[in-house]
């Protein structure tokens, strides 16, 4: 546990970024995402599928592994202890093979709620090529201090 | 959230909004196979989901990331006896047949998160259709968007989770001649 790194609420700020991420889309990351999520349908696999029925140029990631994206790279910043308590992202353009996938954030804010939980705000987007294809919003705990687990909080001591 | 429906809407169309559907329970006790699979597609490497001790010592045992909520109720592609194709989300399905628009995209999605769902666990969803739009033209087509939410539950009734999907569902225009 001492050699894990974890974000404490009171290092984090309002207007923050987040360290960027660059994630080189292939055919393979949009398959491996697909089936991680349990999610068969064919546009996630199938090429001619993707061209013939969707009208998109290949096949493209699937929405649950956006969230799965999206969750790899807020956690890679807060460290184990921050507990994700909603995400909510819109998909502007589809992310395809060839595609850099840019992940960016920046905290909108701060705050602690009645039952004592730290919370940061995170707004958060994949870009490829400079263009935001999805963007989002991400609420997280943190731990206060370095005793503090947010995992721990359980029944109405958890208000995400 | 108050349940919406446009004026246009067919009955069978109407008649489901806001009805509970669909309870369904996972077809597998939660386990660790798949969280290993959504890690690796994303290079996950938080040790909560990779060192027993700290998952030990955070969450009191092997938990599954939150965003993994809708994996574990989507059915196995194929299953003995099943009859056809297996899809998940069937309230979108059918309101796809009702609403006669055979194309879709998620447009939006929301999910908000509750007691970590830990492996061994059994979970239960329902889906509820909370809104449907009037017929629009759209960029990819003549449609409607919906909005369905997923609410999940664990063996012990206590929430683990809700997803809001925003859907456009479409018909292709017509090719030029």
């Amino acid at each position: 546990m001492s050699t894990v790194r974890n974000l404490l609420a009171r290092e984090v700020r309002a207007g923050q970024e987040l360290p960027s991420l660059q994630i080189d889309v292939t055919a393979t990351t949009i398959v491996l995402g697909a089936i991680a999520s349990r999610d068969w349908r064919p546009m996630h696999h199938d090429k001619a599928f993707a061209i013939e029925r969707n009208g998109v140029k290949d096949i493209f990631v699937n929405t649950p592994n956006f969230q799965a994206w999206f969750e790899r790279y807020l956690t890679d910043w807060t460290g184990p202890k921050g507990r994700l308590g909603r995400m909510s992202f819109k998909m502007k353009k589809s992310v395809f093979p060839g595609d850099r996938m840019a992940f960016s954030g920046r905290v909108t804010g701060v705050s602690t709620d009645a039952v004592g939980c730290h919370w940061v705000d995170v707004a958060v987007a994949v870009s490829v090529a400079g263009e935001i294809t999805t963007e989002g919003r991400a609420k997280l705990a943190l731990p206060a201090d370095e005793a503090d687990n947010p995992w721990a909080r359980k029944g109405p001591r958890w208000i995400p | 959230m108050a349940p919406e429906a446009a004026g246009d809407l067919p009955p069978a169309v109407r008649t489901l909004i806001g009805m509970p559907q669909y309870e369904e329970r996972s077809e597998f006790p939660i386990e660790i196979g798949y969280v290993y699979n959504t890690c690796a597609a994303t290079g996950n490497g938080n040790p909560l989901y990779w060192d027993e001790r700290l998952a030990q010592e955070l969450a009191g045992g092997r938990i599954a990331p939150p965003t993994m909520l809708s994996v574990w109720m989507r059915p196995h592609y194929w299953a003995p006896g099943a009859p056809g194709e297996r899809k998940a989300l069937k309230a979108h399905f059918d309101l796809k047949d009702l609403c006669g628009l055979p194309e879709a995209v998620v447009v939006s999605n929301e999910a908000v998160f509750g007691e970590p769902v830990c492996m061994g666990d059994v979970l239960t969803t329902h889906q509820v259709v909370r809104s449907v739009g009037e017929l629009k033209q759209t960029k990819l087509g003549v449609g409607r968007f919906w909005v369905i939410d997923v609410e999940t539950r664990n063996q012990q009734g206590a929430w683990v989770g809700t997803e809001t999907y925003s859907f456009l569902g479409y018909r292709r225009p017509e090719p030029q001649p």
